[in-house]
């Protein structure tokens, strides 16, 4: 914008000389009086401010003030006094776990790939399964059969995820001298895909297993209720794009390539960023509910890893957790931000 | 042409009937072999040989869990949090809300901005764990001393479901707002006579997501709420989960029915409840991701 002295300026023809004009007069003044103007503002509509203070109080105690906790990462961890009153380690901590050489940075180093290895297998498998599922809702012309397919996989959502790694660790336990084994561990090893030794010792103590049950049991509580969002997109597409494409001779894979994909692909975008943005944000009640000693080398994450030095009996101490998390977090969130410019950039379409 | 387009219609309508129907049975059997294990007999199910119907029915798993008072108590513990729960996340969520859909607020992006980073930056589990602790102190400082109070106000605040509801307030005229300051309404009545009943089944959506996570939560709960008459559900099928697959209950297990029986029996309560309100809730369930929270 360019700045004309008109704006602000007013030519006294008597005086001859140029003088501030009375409307920047009174933005002049509001700007030097702008917290008074800010306090009679609230005042005035108190009411509305007043409202805002639940939600503000319990972010800030709950969401902030734990992020205050977490500067413990740069400090001599101790149990009994604060975080603000305990001396500064400096990165003694990140350095114990990025280069300590020590059992403590193998098991984290371990923890952190795990993190992206069951993050990106998640990437891949968990995120186009339901995509293609919308695409296949989207050939049930009939409205009914539809619902029965739609409500029999939208189900499994509906559990918590207590009760969904209950059952997967019924499903896959181990056999005894009394007992037999869970009855997927039963199927597999009947249709030859395992042997009965392996089945028998119980697949989630097989640390070769974790990773497949962790994609499968996510794929089953989460496939179907993702696919809503894709199925409301294609259901939006107009039924004349379709009469066009096959006028011109597409058969339905060219459909599915011309109408369908760029129809959808602002969707597909968006739903992509949320998914980058929480890819080490790995749900570590389910990990929790699901590993057990046997299974820490490929089944151990950050959160995990945190969880068992900070609040474990033999604990490597707060600090360290800290740190761990603290890199965690911060790797996750550039990742939130990065993939949100790349989006805006590539396709207008940003979540923020 | 049109008979290589036919085919090709034809060929994709069968895959997709296919694979739709095995993915279908997948999600589905879990459920029905959880109802037909915890239904069977002892040896039926300890040597494995229920596959989808019950074999040797009996009913002693359930009668022995309905027998429980642990189970009783958990179910009530966790019918306390969710109500009081989801209550107080939508009292929060709502008015905080409707003050940021309001273009006059001051410092609007600053309040926005604060909603936001927290999806993007948590501080992580074991912080969270010690600033709950000093918040428990200070509750029974205040004189809370039911650690209930403190997952119920502490926990579950999400700053989607909130960006959810300001979104949806947005998209309320504002004609029909000034219509009703002109006939004299206050800050709260234009809430609760306009903004509340114009954006319904987005506070349906909101209040469901809510409720769900109260329902579900497992973590903090086993965490924060030390005496175990409080626990939650939740934490009750893990606890039995944890005591039934011991093979030292197994090994001393003298009953007409598997010790596993037992865990599907809970399993199976603790789904019954959400299926019988499934068909009302699900159209609420679906729309709420069709909002997303998309901003552009």
């Amino acid at each position: 914008m360019k700045v004309r002295a008109a704006d602000f300026l007013e030519f006294d023809k008597e005086a001859k000389v140029y003088r501030i004009s009375p409307e920047q007069a009174v933005r002049d003044d509001v700007e030097k009086h702008y917290w008074r103007h800010v306090g009679t503002t609230i005042l005035k509509d108190w009411r509305l401010y007043l409202m805002l203070v639940p939600m503000i109080l319990v972010f800030l105690f709950w969401r902030y003030f734990p992020m205050y906790e977490l500067l413990g990462c740069f400090k001599v961890s101790n149990d009994v006094i604060p975080v603000s009153q305990q001396l500064f380690s400096g990165f003694s901590y990140f350095k114990r776990l990025l280069v300590g050489g020590d059992q403590l940075s193998t098991d984290f180093w371990r923890a952190m790939r795990n993190t992206f290895i069951l993050s990106f297998y998640g990437l891949c498998f968990g995120f186009p399964i339901p995509i293609i599922l919308a695409l296949f809702f989207n050939e049930i012309r009939s409205n009914a059969a539809r619902s029965v397919y739609q409500v029999l996989t939208y189900l499994p959502k509906f559990m918590s995820t207590v009760v969904m790694t209950s059952l997967v660790t019924m499903l896959v336990k181990q056999g005894s001298l009394t007992t037999g084994m869970g009855i997927v561990s039963q199927a597999l090893s009947g249709l030859g895909l395992l042997s009965g030794e392996v089945a028998n010792a119980g697949l989630l103590n097989n640390p070769s297993f974790f990773r497949a049950i962790y994609q499968i049991s996510g794929i089953w509580e989460g496939a179907g209720y993702d696919s809503i969002v894709f199925f409301a997109a294609i259901i939006a597409i107009s039924p004349t794009s379709y009469e066009a494409a096959q006028i011109d001779g597409a058969d339905k894979m060219a459909q599915m390539r011309y109408v369908v994909l760029p129809s959808i692909l602002s969707t597909i975008v968006i739903m992509l960023i949320t998914r980058i943005g929480s890819l080490l944000n790995i749900g570590y009640e389910k990990v929790l509910l699901l590993y057990n000693t046997n299974t820490y080398v490929t089944a151990d994450v950050v959160s995990t890893f945190a969880n068992r030095q900070g609040m474990g009996a033999n604990g490597a101490g707060t600090g360290i957790a800290a740190a761990a998390e603290m890199m965690n977090n911060v790797i996750g969130m550039l990742l939130v931000i990065g993939a949100n410019t790349i989006a805006r950039k590539a396709s207008n379409t940003s979540l923020y | 042409m049109k008979r290589k387009l036919e085919i090709s219609e034809l060929i994709f309508k069968i895959i997709s009937y296919t694979l739709l129907t095995m993915f279908a049975l997948c999600c589905l059997y879990p459920f029905v072999y959880a109802v037909s294990a915890s239904i069977s007999g002892r040896s039926a199910v300890e040597y494995g040989s229920v596959v989808l119907f019950p074999k040797d029915l009996q009913f002693e798993a359930f009668a022995r869990m309905f027998k429980n008072n642990m189970f009783w108590n958990a179910y009530s513990n966790t019918l306390f949090l969710t109500l009081y729960g989801t209550l107080w996340s939508m009292f929060t969520a709502i008015l905080g809300a409707y003050a940021l859909s309001k273009r006059r607020l001051l410092f609007r992006k600053f309040f926005n901005f604060f909603l936001v980073f927290t999806m993007w930056f948590s501080a992580g589990i074991v912080p969270q764990y010690l600033n709950y602790l000093a918040t428990r102190d200070v509750f029974t400082a205040v004189g809370i001393k039911d650690d209930k109070w403190l997952v119920v106000i502490a926990m579950g605040m999400a700053a989607m479901n909130i960006i959810l509801l300001r979104n949806a307030f947005e998209g309320v005229p504002s004609e029909i707002e000034e219509a009703a300051i002109v006939d004299g309404a206050t800050e709260m009545q234009v809430l609760s006579t306009v903004y509340i009943p114009m954006s319904k089944s987005t506070i349906a959506t909101v209040a469901l997501f809510f409720a769900i996570s109260r329902w579900n939560g497992y973590f903090w709960a086993r965490q924060m709420i030390s005496n175990s008459s409080e626990q939650p559900l939740q934490v009750f099928i893990r606890l039995q989960l944890e005591q039934y697959t011991d093979p030292e209950t197994i090994a001393g297990w003298n009953e007409v029915f598997a010790s596993d029986s037992m865990i599907y029996a809970l399993i199976v309560c603790s789904i019954v409840p959400i299926l019988v309100i499934y068909p009302f809730i699900q159209k609420y369930f679906a729309k709420g991701t069709n909002v997303g929270g998309v901003k552009e």
